[in-house]
């Protein structure tokens, strides 16, 4: 399987390095440093963050070049670019720049409607959303070294991040309690490889790093998704969206180490200022979800 | 059981408690001064180093970690773990100074340009000589100090080093099925498994 050879394992490396971190979203070289200093453990170029993408409209593409350079030169952490899903053109530049992780992203006005970038054929590692285990597999067949659960970006609303963790999770679980004579149909009802499916079976979990992304906009929305199974965050609009972003970064930070240390989250909360406004992702048309981009 | 203390604050700490837990070490986390002090060995595991620094500043871990390593406690350091103990690191990053060793961060470069190495090993380390080395965004180490003894090298490299009770890698032992490193280290604290 190449999910086990030498390649796959070196991409795969680096998602296990970040586990328990925070990945925050950034705009430009002086928001790099602040996350940096804050404690995020990656910085994620964008050209604009989620909520402001909401709000202009407009087709979203990778960020430019000149941004992304920018914040490579000032940061130490990795640094992670978006490419639209299934533009495998802007996942080519963004290796030729060498990013350390392309997110193929729901975030972006997609490029191709019904393909993925098949990833297996690049040396940089990729991530990419999911909603459920289907989803995630399918994902990894191509070749992302690590999965987030989609959420609902640029919402400030925890809602969908928490659906899509508990399919995740409720996903694997189910593969756990089938005889091994159900796995190739059951397969074929979520859509996923079958080797895939059967190694989930095998591990009771799935054989790349599992974020969370989506909707995070306090320390507690943070602490929730590590109590739901996510190994480390992606914060997009929630940290420069809000208040006071220096100490919100921290504290989401914070929030990530210490979720099972409810004392420890009620000193890391004090004191912050206003979160994110915030839209009530209930409230958005189907065509406003960003989640439901990609299959 | 030997109570052998993980600093979980971020990273790859889950693997190394694996393995601690497989060669008979009780693997404990560290997140706090509290969780520190039952502890009676120490694992720095791979992650960013400069997120575990922000994250060991409010309880002052970093001094507590280097008061206990003082006292003569044994520590294993991997990747970032090693940034973490160097005397000097480049790009200038504050640190314990604890290993007698410069360090520069990322010094082979961006994530394409990590990769799985054949490392040759000292005789201590039992044979064969040749080992696995995963390699992500590692540092390099630039000096090695008198008292330092090198027990692998990456070509001319030195990769994996020791200083009394403590032993550093700039590779990640505990994302191979290869093992010794982490049998050395439970050896080096007394613990038989």
């Amino acid at each position: 399987m190449q999910i086990l050879n030498e390649k796959f394992r070196v991409k795969a490396g680096l998602a296990e390095m970040l586990k328990g971190g925070v990945i925050m979203d950034v705009t430009n070289a002086e928001q790099a440093k602040i996350a940096e200093d804050a404690g995020a453990v990656a910085v994620m170029a964008l050209e604009r963050v989620p909520a402001d993408i909401r709000v202009e409209g407009g087709v979203a593409r990778m960020a430019s070049l000149e941004k992304i350079h920018e914040i490579q030169e000032v940061v130490q952490i990795p640094v992670m670019a978006k490419c639209r899903i299934g533009h495998i053109a802007e996942a080519r530049m963004l290796e030729a720049l060498e990013v350390d992780f392309v997110d193929e992203s729901e975030v972006l006005t997609p490029a191709d409607d019904e393909n993925h970038v098949n990833k297996h054929a690049f040396e940089v590692p990729f991530v990419c959303g999911c909603r459920n285990l289907g989803e995630a597999l399918r994902r990894i067949g191509e070749g992302a070294a690590m999965i987030r659960t989609k959420g609902e970006a640029g919402s400030g609303d925890i809602v969908e991040g928490v659906r899509h963790m508990r399919a995740v999770q409720r996903g694997i679980r189910t593969v756990g309690i089938l005889d091994e004579h159900e796995l190739m149909a059951h397969a074929k009802e979520i859509q996923a490889p079958y080797e895939l499916v059967s190694w989930v079976a095998e591990n009771g979990r799935l054989p790349v790093p599992n974020f969370s992304a989506g909707g995070v906009a306090t320390p507690a929305d943070a602490a929730l998704v590590m109590v739901l199974g996510a190994e480390a965050v992606f914060v997009g609009s929630g940290i420069f969206k809000a208040d006071d972003p220096d100490r919100r970064a921290i504290a989401i930070v914070q929030a990530v180490t210490h979720w099972q240390d409810p004392k420890k989250l009620l000193e890391i909360s004090r004191g912050l200022g206003e979160a994110m406004s915030g839209l009530d992702s209930g409230k958005l048309t189907p065509e406003e979800m960003l989640s439901r981009r990609g299959w | 059981m030997l109570r052998v203390g993980i600093l979980s604050l971020q990273g790859d700490f889950a693997a190394h408690a694996r393995l601690v837990d497989r060669f008979g070490g009780q693997p404990s986390e560290v997140r706090t001064a509290k969780d520190l002090a039952v502890v009676e060995a120490l694992i720095l595991p791979g992650g960013e180093s400069s997120a575990m620094l922000r994250l060991m500043a409010p309880e002052k871990l970093d001094e507590r970690i280097n008061d206990r390593i003082r006292a003569g406690m044994a520590v294993l350091a991997t990747c970032a773990g090693v940034i973490l103990l160097a005397r000097k690191v480049e790009p200038d990053q504050s640190s314990l100074g604890l290993l007698d060793v410069d360090v520069a961060r990322n010094a082979y470069g961006r994530q394409l340009h990590s990769s799985i190495e054949s490392l040759r090993l000292d005789s201590r380390l039992g044979s064969p000589d040749e080992m696995e080395g995963v390699f992500i965004r590692a540092p390099r180490i630039t000096r090695v100090g008198k008292g330092v003894t090198v027990l692998a090298w990456r070509d001319r490299d030195p990769v994996l080093v020791t200083s009394g009770r403590v032993l550093a890698a700039t590779f990640h032992p505990e994302l191979t099925t290869e093992s010794r490193v982490h049998k050395y280290f439970l050896h080096l604290v007394g613990c038989h498994g």
